[in-house]
C-alpha cells in the first residue's frame, strides 16, 4: 500500500506578499472547514442540521464547532466552508443587527432582507477576487411565508424547499428530493427530525469530513430553536462484509 | 447690514441663547408657497400651490417622488431641496439593493435631519434654506413628517409649511380628528380645502398651480399635475356648494 500523502494545509505553498514589489494575494483555499449543511421546509417552518466538526485539511481537529446560528429572532443561518470566514460573517451580522436594534423604531430585518444582505456581502467579496470561502443556508418565516435560500462563495443564490451544501448536495439532496419535495406542508416536526437525522447519518457514513456529533435547529413563526450538540447512533457491523478497497 | 454681531455664521450663539442664522433659514421656508400634508389610516397626501416667477415661465415643481413608497413637498429654496431629494433617492435605492426593503420613512427623515443639524454646528457651512413635508408608507403604515433647516424633524397627523401656512394649520387643527377614516379622494379634498386658505386675495386653485401627491397601502407614490388635478378641484367645488346649501 502506498503511504498516504500527509501534507497539512499550512505546509502547502501559498502565494504571499512578502514585499511591496509583489502583488497583493488573497485566500485561494479554505483552512479550517465545516462540511455539509442540510435544510428543508416542513409543516411549521424549516429544519436544519450541521455537524460539529472543524476539519484542518483531512484532520478532524475541532470537534465542538457550532455552525448554526440565529440572526435576530426569526432567522436561522447555517454555514459550510472556512470557519474563520464564518466568524468574520458572524461579526458583520452582529454589527448589522445591533445597528438595527439601536434604531429603536420597531422595524426589524426579516429573513428575506438578511438573505439579500448576506448575498450582497458574498458577491461583493467575490468581485474583489477575495471571497469568503463559505456556502450559507438562510432560513426563516418572513411575514408568514417560509423562506429557505442558499448563497455561496461566488455569490450564486437560489431558493428551494430543500437545500444541502457541499458533500450533502450529492448525498443528502437526493434523499430530500424523494422524501420532502411536494410534501413540505404535510411533514410534522417529528418526521422532519427523523428525515434530517437520516440525512446526517448517511453523510457521516460516507463523507470522510463528517462527524456524528451535530446540532439541529428549527425556525418557525415563533422563532429559532437550536439544539445542544448531540450524537447520532451508528452501526458499523456492515463494515465486516465489505470486500475489496484494499482492506 | 447685519441685525446684530451674532448672526455672521451658524456656529455663533447670541447671548439670549439664539442662533440667528438658523432662524433666518427658517424664514426662507416661509418665503416659499404653502404645502399641506394630511394623513388617514391607509393613505397620506401632499398638496401644494405652485408659483411661476412671471407669465412667460413655467410653474416651479413642488412635489418630488423619492421612491415608490415615499415623496416630498418643498417650501423654500428649491435648489437646496434637490440636494436633499438626491440624497434621499440614493438612500432609498441603497436600502432596496442591500436589504431588498423600502427605506423606513422615519429613518429617511432622521438622516436628512442629521445632515441639517451638522450645517448648524460646523464652521463655514450654512443651513439649508428649505422646509420639507415628507410622506411615505412602510411596514408601520402611512407617515407624514416635517423637516426644517434647524434639523428638527417631527411627525404629524396633518401639517402645513410655507407662505401663510398658518391659515391652513388653523383649518387642519379644527378638522384633523376626522381624517383617520377618510378615503383617498376625501383626504385629497381636505388637503386642498386647507391649501386654499393660504392663497392670496383673489387667487384661486386651478389646474396650473395645483400639485397633488399621495401614497398609501397598496398605492404607489403618485404625483398629479395639470389636467389630472381637475377631478379633485371639482370635488372641492362640489363640497363647497353642498356646504352652501345646508347653510
Amino acid at each position: 500500500m502506498d503511504p498516504i500523502e500527509l501534507r497539512l494545509p499550512h505546509t502547502l505553498q501559498r502565494p504571499q506578499a512578502t514585499s511591496n514589489h509583489e502583488p497583493i494575494t488573497h485566500s485561494t483555499e479554505p483552512i479550517v472547514t465545516g462540511t455539509s449543511v442540510v435544510a428543508f421546509k416542513y409543516k411549521d417552518g424549516i429544519m436544519m442540521a450541521a455537524d460539529c466538526l472543524g476539519s484542518y485539511g483531512r484532520m478532524a481537529m475541532f470537534r465542538n464547532e457550532r455552525r448554526l446560528m440565529a440572526v435576530g429572532k426569526t432567522t436561522l443561518l447555517g454555514m459550510s466552508g472556512d470557519i474563520s470566514d464564518y466568524q468574520h460573517m458572524q461579526h458583520t451580522l452582529e454589527n448589522i443587527m445591533t445597528q438595527e436594534y439601536d434604531m429603536d423604531d420597531g422595524q426589524r430585518l426579516g429573513t428575506k432582507s438578511i438573505y439579500k444582505c448576506i448575498s450582497k456581502i458574498m458577491y461583493n467579496r467575490r468581485s474583489k477576487m477575495n471571497p469568503l470561502w463559505n456556502s450559507y443556508v438562510i432560513a426563516g418565516v418572513d411575514s408568514g411565508e417560509k423562506v429557505l435560500g442558499y448563497v455561496d462563495l461566488i455569490g450564486t443564490t437560489y431558493e428551494s424547499p430543500t437545500i444541502a451544501t457541499g458533500y450533502g448536495s450529492h448525498m443528502a439532496q437526493p434523499i430530500l428530493r424523494k422524501v420532502v419535495e411536494g410534501r413540505e406542508d404535510e411533514i410534522t416536526e417529528e418526521e422532519a427530525v427523523k428525515i434530517i437525522e437520516d440525512c446526517m447519518r448517511v453523510l457521516y457514513y460516507r463523507d470522510a469530513r463528517a462527524f456524528n456529533k451535530l446540532t439541529r435547529a428549527k425556525v418557525t413563526a415563533q422563532g429559532v430553536e437550536i439544539t445542544e450538540p448531540y450524537s447520532l447512533e451508528t452501526n458499523w457491523d456492515f463494515a465486516e462484509s465489505i470486500v475489496g478497497y484494499g482492506a | 447690514m447685519f441685525r446684530n454681531q451674532y448672526d455672521n455664521d451658524a456656529s455663533t450663539w447670541s447671548p439670549q441663547g439664539r442662533i440667528f442664522q438658523v432662524e433666518y433659514a427658517s424664514e426662507a421656508v416661509k418665503q416659499g408657497s404653502a404645502v399641506v400634508g394630511v394623513r388617514s389610516k391607509d393613505h397620506v397626501v401632499l398638496v401644494a400651490a405652485k408659483r411661476s416667477p412671471n407669465e412667460l415661465a413655467s410653474y416651479q415643481k413642488k412635489i418630488i417622488r423619492i421612491d415608490d413608497h415615499m415623496g416630498i413637498a418643498v417650501a423654500g429654496l428649491t435648489s437646496d431641496a434637490r440636494v436633499l431629494s438626491n440624497y434621499l433617492r440614493t438612500e432609498a435605492i441603497r436600502s432596496k439593493m442591500v436589504y431588498g426593503r423600502s427605506l423606513p420613512v422615519g429613518r429617511a427623515v432622521s438622516a436628512i435631519g442629521d445632515k441639517a443639524q451638522t450645517n448648524t454646528q460646523e464652521y463655514g457651512r450654512r443651513p439649508y434654506g428649505v422646509g420639507l413635508l415628507v410622506i411615505g408608507h412602510d411596514d408601520t403604515g402611512p407617515h407624514l413628517y416635517e423637516f426644517n433647516p434647524s434639523g428638527i424633524v417631527s411627525e404629524y397627523y396633518a401639517y402645513s409649511i410655507g407662505a401663510r401656512s398658518q391659515s391652513a394649520r388653523t383649518y387642519l387643527e379644527r378638522n384633523f380628528a376626522n381624517f383617520e377614516e377618510l378615503t383617498l379622494k376625501e383626504l385629497i379634498t381636505q388637503g386642498l380645502r386647507a391649501l386654499r386658505d393660504t392663497l392670496q386675495q383673489g387667487k384661486q386653485l386651478d389646474t396650473l398651480n395645483t400639485s397633488i401627491g399621495f401614497v398609501g397601502k397598496d398605492t404607489k407614490m403618485t404625483i398629479l399635475d395639470g389636467e389630472a388635478t381637475q377631478e379633485y378641484l371639482d370635488l372641492l367645488d362640489e363640497e363647497e356648494s353642498a356646504a352652501m346649501e345646508t347653510e
